[in-house]
């Protein structure tokens, strides 16, 4: 298809009557057909388009939840069995739901670590990281709050341990924790405030955020494994020797990396939808029971390392609220990495070994902690996760100086491969 | 990117095929959603067939029971006021039930307008606006219903207090009345002598 | 370091719990089932042993009489033998024992066993029912290899016949003598033969694992058909994508 060079307002028809009174097709030129992307893009940028796909999913299969879910802790636990069984389809709606909820935040993580590997946090994209941050933040608050609307007893008693939190806060502690919950104990007030959140609040949250994130990056323009500014170098008609609109040649990819991950979301969806009680948890499929706690409190997979990281900090002064702070602060750390990393070069490819190396305890560190957050505290574990939560904020901590001592190697003027 | 080196019609064809297998499974995926629309299991068991035991009912007597969120009448009737259903044909609007909802054996069943005429079955719902008639069984009774006089020369029957329609033992309508067409019978059977199955034609053969 | 040993790194990462191992001190592993969710006539059988014998006690009220009817190719005829409490094919099927009395002869609740397989693994189900032994310190004169000091008497007694516990001396980490249950072995027989039993206690723990998600069955099949359609989409966008990057260069 050759690109259109008609200029807007110009065109016949519906289009031609839309375009006066709506920028129609300047949108889509602007962000789509004629948004230059760089040419070497690899796996690790597709989980961009993916975390909208499965945005998507959580958002249509959520709201034809909501058509036959019951907010009541007298009716909630019935109706999602309800769903499963008397709703025609139901079972699939659900377990998309489910599945997606999961799939959200391995997309959300391996879209994180893409960005440190490249340096996409770097000026002048460190609104674009934050941003991302935001999302990732009440990512963490939806997947929650999702997680005790069925009313099975992890639903409950996960919720019991989390609001409880706010409890160590010194002096307001207490009112704050009735505040949140609605009760003095996790009840109906809660669940029923929850499924407010999380159907209509937080979503409408995690749009604007979205559509922001999406502003921010096509102001500044894509980063690249290369981590060098494919503006530098332009054709005589400005548009960069090393870019590609996105439409074509990303839509097409991208389709392919959809494609890819439906197979795996499908393999998932239909033949192991408990994921091995790692996406829908054993202790969940009996109701909420306020008399017994589950033997093994955990919360889902995707918060084990957070969790983890609370438990590893002794309580000191009497009060535990030192791993709850530890914990925020291990997500609010990710806020500065724009400021925190000193490296001449963005990309890991022409940075030195320090950061490799780095980066690697980092990925091990993290994935430890969440294998610690799924076991009961006891035996190696304990020091096992101290010891990752140590490592986990040495590489924020630490950043500013091993980046500025690692040995750079020159950056190239014009894109290498993917 | 030289345009005269892309192979369009290749171009053409493999983006409509994956549209094409993309609107295929888009179609697939749209089936389940839509689907979940139609009533579920449990408004399919809450609208089951609803067992009567009418044994114990006496001459004149009514039950009442609820199918598929409706008001059903059971009324027992003697074999001389069966007999007299024939004598006020020119009272009713639709003495052969013609116009009027009901299953064919009923329709088929005469003035009785009953598998068994003995027990009839009906809908409490009047053809008019849907209210609930009231049951006023003994013919020649002067009746005081509603703040109506019923008369010396009511037959027996239903009537129903919102517009003042009246109908006779069998459901039919009178002439001249607000309702335009007889009470609406549902299907049913006999599972034994006063057992009777709302909602089933024919019971299932079984032991 | 290239991206193919990075990606071999994350690999390794993330196989690292591969080498956390299950360490539950004194807790015996369950049975391997060997359950079949797609074998109909275990299905019917589960059925027919759960109704006779567990639902005088147990409901499964998420279940209706009419869908597994429908599931396990039963005529409603003859589920209607199984229907003790209920005459209507759409009903759930409840237990007909009111649940305050049974509090208080049993010290619990007999709970609803509509999820209790997706709760506990149909492997726990079918070991549990093969775990009772005798013990003079429970009131019902039971206990349970698998669920200590449990509160319900052993139902399939008659059946089974009666067993007894095995002890065997492993000392504890500082060294000091302990019996440890291992095991039961026969003390009197049932009526049932020892593979007899085995086979009817798979077939409630196959049906139970049903009544978990009735729908299983059916989502296995549908999901070959469903993988498949995604493969092929992949391979017509692959082809797609390959066709426009070649002006890429």
């Amino acid at each position: 298809m050759a690109a259109a060079h008609e200029s807007a307002g110009s065109s016949k028809g519906l289009i031609g009557w839309i375009d006066q009174r709506f920028p129609l097709t300047a949108l889509w030129r602007s962000q789509v057909s004629e948004y230059y992307a760089p040419k070497n893009f690899n796996f690790w940028y597709y989980f961009g388009s993916l975390a909208l796909l499965v945005l998507v999913n959580q958002v249509v299969t959520g709201i034809f939840l909501a058509m036959n879910y019951k907010p009541s802790s007298v009716e909630a636990f019935a109706s999602i069995e309800y769903i499963m069984r008397d709703v025609s389809w139901g079972w699939l709606i659900r377990y998309m739901h489910s599945t997606g909820a999961s799939a959200f935040f391995i997309v959300i993580y391996l879209h994180m670590f893409r960005a440190l590997l490249y340096g996409s946090h770097r000026k002048p994209r460190e609104l674009l990281w934050i941003f991302g941050c935001l999302l990732f933040l009440v990512l963490m608050a939806e997947g929650f709050m999702g997680y005790v609307l069925p009313w099975g007893n992890m639903s409950f008693w996960g919720a019991q341990v989390i609001t409880s939190l706010f409890g160590s806060i010194p002096v307001i502690g207490g009112g704050l924790v009735d505040w949140i919950r609605g009760d003095y104990v996790v009840a109906d007030a809660t669940l029923n405030r929850f499924f407010a959140l999380h159907v209509a609040a937080l979503p409408l949250a995690l749009i604007f955020l979205v559509i922001a994130h999406l502003m921010a990056l096509h102001e500044v323009g894509s980063n690249n494994p290369d981590g060098i500014d494919i503006h530098k170098h332009n054709d005589p008609q400005g548009r960069p020797l090393d870019g590609v609109p996105f439409h074509p040649y990303y839509t097409v990819k991208d389709l392919v990396g959809a494609m890819g991950f439906l197979v795996l979301f499908c393999g998932v969806i239909f033949f192991a939808p408990t994921f091995g009680g790692l996406f829908l948890e054993s202790p969940n499929f009996e109701p909420a029971n306020v008399l017994q706690t589950p033997p093994h409190i955990a919360p889902v997979w995707y918060f084990t390392p957070f969790y983890a990281m609370l438990r590893a900090v002794p309580s000191f002064a009497g009060t535990q609220v030192w791993g709850v702070l530890v914990m925020g602060a291990s997500i609010l750390v990710l806020f500065f990495v724009p400021w925190l990393d000193r490296s001449p070069v963005a990309s890991i490819r022409y940075r030195g070994p320090i950061y490799k190396i780095m980066l690697t305890i980092f990925v091990i560190s993290f994935t430890t902690l969440g294998l610690c957050g799924l076991k009961a505290p006891a035996g190696i574990f304990p020091t096992v996760a101290k010891v990752c939560t140590i490592l986990y904020f040495a590489f924020f901590l630490l950043m500013p100086w091993y980046t500025r001592l690692d040995r750079a190697k020159p950056v190239p003027e014009r894109v290498t491969g993917p | 990117m030289n345009d005269d080196q892309v192979d369009h019609s290749r171009r053409h064809l493999l983006t409509a095929a994956t549209t094409g297998v993309g609107a295929v499974g888009v179609v697939f995926a749209a089936v389940p959603f839509i689907a979940s629309w139609q009533p579920s299991e449990r408004a399919k068991a809450l609208g089951a067939p609803v067992t009567i035991d009418a044994a114990k009912l006496e001459d004149g007597q009514m039950l009442k029971v609820v199918y598929r969120g409706q008001p059903v009448f059971v009324v027992r009737r003697s074999k001389a006021v069966v007999a007299a259903l024939l004598d006020h044909n020119d009272l009713l609007a639709d003495p052969n039930s013609n116009e009027s909802v009901q299953p064919n054996y009923i329709k088929d069943a005469g003035p009785a307008r009953a598998r068994n005429p003995e027990y009839w079955v009906g809908l409490a719902v009047c053809t008019h606006l849907g209210c609930c008639p009231l049951g006023a069984f003994e013919p020649n009774n002067a009746y005081q219903l509603a703040g109506t006089d019923l008369g010396q020369n009511w037959p027996g029957g239903f009537y129903c207090p919102c517009h003042g329609s009246k109908y006779d033992i069998s459901g039919r309508v009178f002439k001249g009345m607000p309702a335009p067409k007889n009470l609406p019978v549902p299907p049913y059977s006999f599972a034994g002598d006063a057992r009777i199955v709302v909602g089933e034609d024919e019971l299932p053969k079984s032991g | 370091m290239n991206g193919v040993l990075k990606r071999l790194l994350i690999i390794a990462a993330l196989a690292l719990p591969a080498g956390f191992a299950f360490a539950q001190e004194d807790e015996i592993a369950p049975l391997h089932s060997g359950t079949d969710i797609n074998d109909i006539e275990s299905l019917q059988r589960g059925a027919r042993n759960f109704m006779n014998y567990c639902s005088g006690c147990h409901s499964l009220t998420y279940v209706r009489y009419h869908r597994l009817a429908q599931d396990l190719k039963i005529p409603e005829s003859d589920l209607a033998n199984l229907m003790f409490t209920s005459t209507k094919m759409g009903d759930g099927i409840v237990s007909a024992m009111p649940a305050d009395a049974a509090a208080e002869w049993f010290g619990k609740t007999p709970p609803d066993l509509s999820l209790i397989a997706r709760e506990r693994g149909v492997d726990y189900l079918y070991s549990y029912l093969k775990g009772y032994y005798v013990d003079d310190t429970r009131p019902w004169g039971v206990n349970n290899l698998y669920l200590p000091s449990v509160a319900m008497p052993h139902a399939l007694a008659g059946l089974q016949g009666l067993q007894k516990p095995v002890y065997k001396n492993e000392p504890d980490a500082s060294g000091s003598a302990r019996m440890v249950l291992v095991g039961v072995e026969t003390l009197s027989p049932g009526a049932l033969s020892a593979q007899e039993y085995d086979v009817f206690v798979r077939d409630i723990a196959n049906f139970l694992d049903y009544c978990g998600e009735p729908i299983k069955a059916k989502r296995q099949s549908l999901g070959i058909f469903v993988t498949l359609f995604m493969l092929v989409g992949f391979v017509f966008a692959y082809l797609l994508k390959k066709e426009y990057w070649k002006d890429v260069h």
